[in-house]
């Protein structure tokens, strides 16, 4: 059977490169190397397919050719004012360069999913620069890596094993052995639990603020890698990390700001911040500040969290302080493969990352205004087209209600909420598995996507689509203009 | 019927982005992103058996979901809910001027729910176009 090597996975923003697919009679029927999101796309991509394209009339789904499909897509744009074109971020930067040029030509807003994601990180970043490094630098030489209001457990599975706590780098080794040291302990833990429960007859619970209000773990003035978690909650990957600082929700600005303040000399004059007392952010700052090369991996919790953007600039201000004092670096854990791809593509082609509004005819970019839930809460836009994204299914309710209320077009291959609300469905080969194309990881590094199957007969890709979109919106345009 | 102030967050699942993968339509998928995670002290306080059926409700919408026992907690008075259409029901639309959400950190309302059913995705779709 063929086995495919170095296979890039279109799943979670660490994009990893070192998947084997073995393939049977055009099948997928193993997937090594890959987490369980990446085996569950390999395996499974094509279990709630759409199998033709569908065209909503009388309010009905019906079947369609692909060329009806585009003609009534692009006659959709063409008679649209201010259409939103959303998404982009599973899909190629190929596909991506085609859509730009397509919303110029109709005028409307091209955003990405970073508007729900990294927006307010990439906001950020254009107040604050950014201090970063590819992930293999990290993977080598962090001696401290900090997971920030994320979780890579269950949103990067391998994100910990290939590029942080648990990878063998050239001179930083992994601590895998450590983990499993302290997963026994927690094993331990959780039979004493259960033998108290039996004796006691009520739960008992381990206090782990206790821990916490102890200060710091001996663990970490150890010279090795070690892995600091700051959280809401207690996640997986704060159980496997050497130390957990569990921050009261919404409150992750008060204690970056408190770092800020020990790293440049200064005192605090309060007993706790943010729900950690000030004993164990001082022992914090001084982790920091020894580190011989530290890393800030942060997540949805502060870019969604109250502060936003400004949560964002004060990580990038205490990681720009704490590089006077030693070397460190920061970075958004992005969660689409192609995210970043898309915001590079976008910035490449219009000088802006997401939130371009192309209906004056020259980009233009204010993030508040327009970007897509934005104009949609204004109920301003009258179109919609959807690649490679679901915003019905995370968008809030009212931007939904909205996007239930204009014509529809969905290039999307599988089942979900937003194609069931689309007036015109379109679904194209999978990128990735069954279409070749460019993706840019997490660290801005362009991989290949490669194309291991071949897709069913009639399915073109992402890009195709919207190039013949485009070329029928121009066509239709010229027919309104003659 | 009791009811108890809680902070509502919404996150990443292992299972729901295994299910996302799988197909929208899988039952891991829907499984996952129609639990509400509790604390479990919470749970008794609201007399709660798992997979009951709860209404969360914030000043944007409200949601019936299934609840279930939190094994990262001790974390009491906050629920957690994974990123879906049922999450999406009652998240904050304000952006504060960044174009995002506020999708974690919501203030809300939990109480115990038998007479309603968790809606299913057509359900909750059919929902957004008739309101």
């Amino acid at each position: 059977m063929p086995v495919v090597e170095s296979v890039t996975c279109p799943v979670c923003g660490t994009f990893c490169d070192d998947i084997e697919l073995v393939i049977e009679n055009n099948r997928i029927i193993e997937a090594k190397n890959a987490c369980a999101m990446g085996a569950a796309k390999f395996l499974n991509y094509s279990d709630h397919r759409i199998k033709t394209p569908l065209i909503r009339k009388n309010g009905e789904l019906v079947e369609a050719t692909m060329d009806e499909a585009i003609e009534k897509a692009a006659q959709i744009l063409v008679d649209a004012h201010y259409p939103i074109l959303y998404g982009w971020s599973n899909t190629c930067c190929e596909a991506q360069r085609v859509g730009v040029a397509l919303a110029e030509e109709v005028g409307g807003v091209m955003d990405n999913t970073a508007t729900v994601c990294h927006g307010p990180s990439i906001m950020g970043v254009q107040d604050a620069g950014i201090p970063g490094a590819t992930l293999g630098q990290l993977r080598h030489r962090a001696d401290l890596i900090v997971y920030w209001a994320s979780n890579p457990w269950d949103a990067h599975p391998r994100h910990a094993e290939r590029y942080s706590m648990f990878s063998e780098g050239r001179f930083e080794k992994s601590t895998w052995t450590q983990y499993l040291s302290r997963l026994r302990g927690d094993m331990s833990k959780k039979k004493i639990q259960r033998a108290s429960n039996l004796v006691l007859k009520h739960d008992f619970c381990f206090d782990y603020c206790k821990e916490q209000n102890e200060g710091l773990p001996c663990t970490m003035y150890q010279n090795k890698r070690r892995t600091i978690v700051v959280d809401v909650r207690r996640t997986r990957t704060a159980d496997s990390a050497d130390c957990f600082i569990q921050v009261e929700p919404g409150k992750d600005y008060e204690l970056l700001q408190a770092l800020r303040v020990l790293v440049n000399d200064g005192e605090l004059d309060v007993d706790e911040v943010a729900g950690v007392p000030k004993d164990t952010i001082e022992e914090l700052a001084d982790v920091l500040v020894n580190c011989k090369m530290g890393v800030i991996f942060f997540g949805l919790g502060l870019t969604m969290s109250k502060g936003k953007h400004r949560n964002i600039d004060a990580a990038i201000n205490l990681t720009r302080d704490l590089n006077g004092r030693t070397k460190f670096l920061i970075m958004p854990m992005r969660g689409h493969y192609n995210v970043t791809g898309a915001n590079i593509v976008t910035t490449w082609q219009t000088g802006y990352p997401f939130g371009v509004d192309l209906s004056n005819g020259y980009p233009r970019y204010n993030p508040g205004e327009t970007t897509a839930n934005d104009i949609l809460r204004r109920g301003e836009a009258d179109a919609m087209l959807v690649i490679a994204s679901d915003p019905v299914a995370h968008f809030p309710k009212s931007s939904s209600q909205s996007i239930a209320k204009i014509p529809l077009i969905s290039i999307d291959p599988e089942v979900t909420p937003t194609t069931m609300l689309a007036d015109v469905i379109l679904p194209p080969s999978f990128a990735g598995i069954e279409t070749e194309g460019t993706a840019y990881r997490m660290d801005h590094v362009p991989l290949p996507l490669k194309k291991v199957v071949e897709p069913p007969k009639g399915f073109i890709s992402d890009q195709e689509i919207l190039r013949r979109i485009l070329q029928k919106v121009k066509e239709l345009k010229k027919r309104e203009m003659d | 019927m009791p009811k108890l102030n809680v902070l509502v967050n919404t996150g990443r699942t292992i299972d729901q982005g295994r299910g996302k993968e799988m197909g929208k339509l899988s039952d891991v998928y829907q499984k996952d992103v129609t639990q509400c995670q509790i604390d479990p002290e919470d749970m008794r306080t609201l007399k709660l058996r798992r997979n009951a059926n709860v209404k969360v409700t914030t000043e944007f919408g409200s949601v019936v979901l299934r609840a279930v026992k939190s094994i990262r907690g001790p974390h009491p008075n906050m629920v957690f809910i994974s990123y879906g259409p049922w999450a999406s029901m009652i998240s904050d639309p304000e952006t504060h001027g960044s174009g995002m959400p506020s999708l974690k950190g919501m203030s809300g309302v939990l109480e115990a729910c038998p007479d309603e059913e968790v809606l299913t995705m057509q359900e909750l779709v059919n929902q957004l176009r008739e309101e």
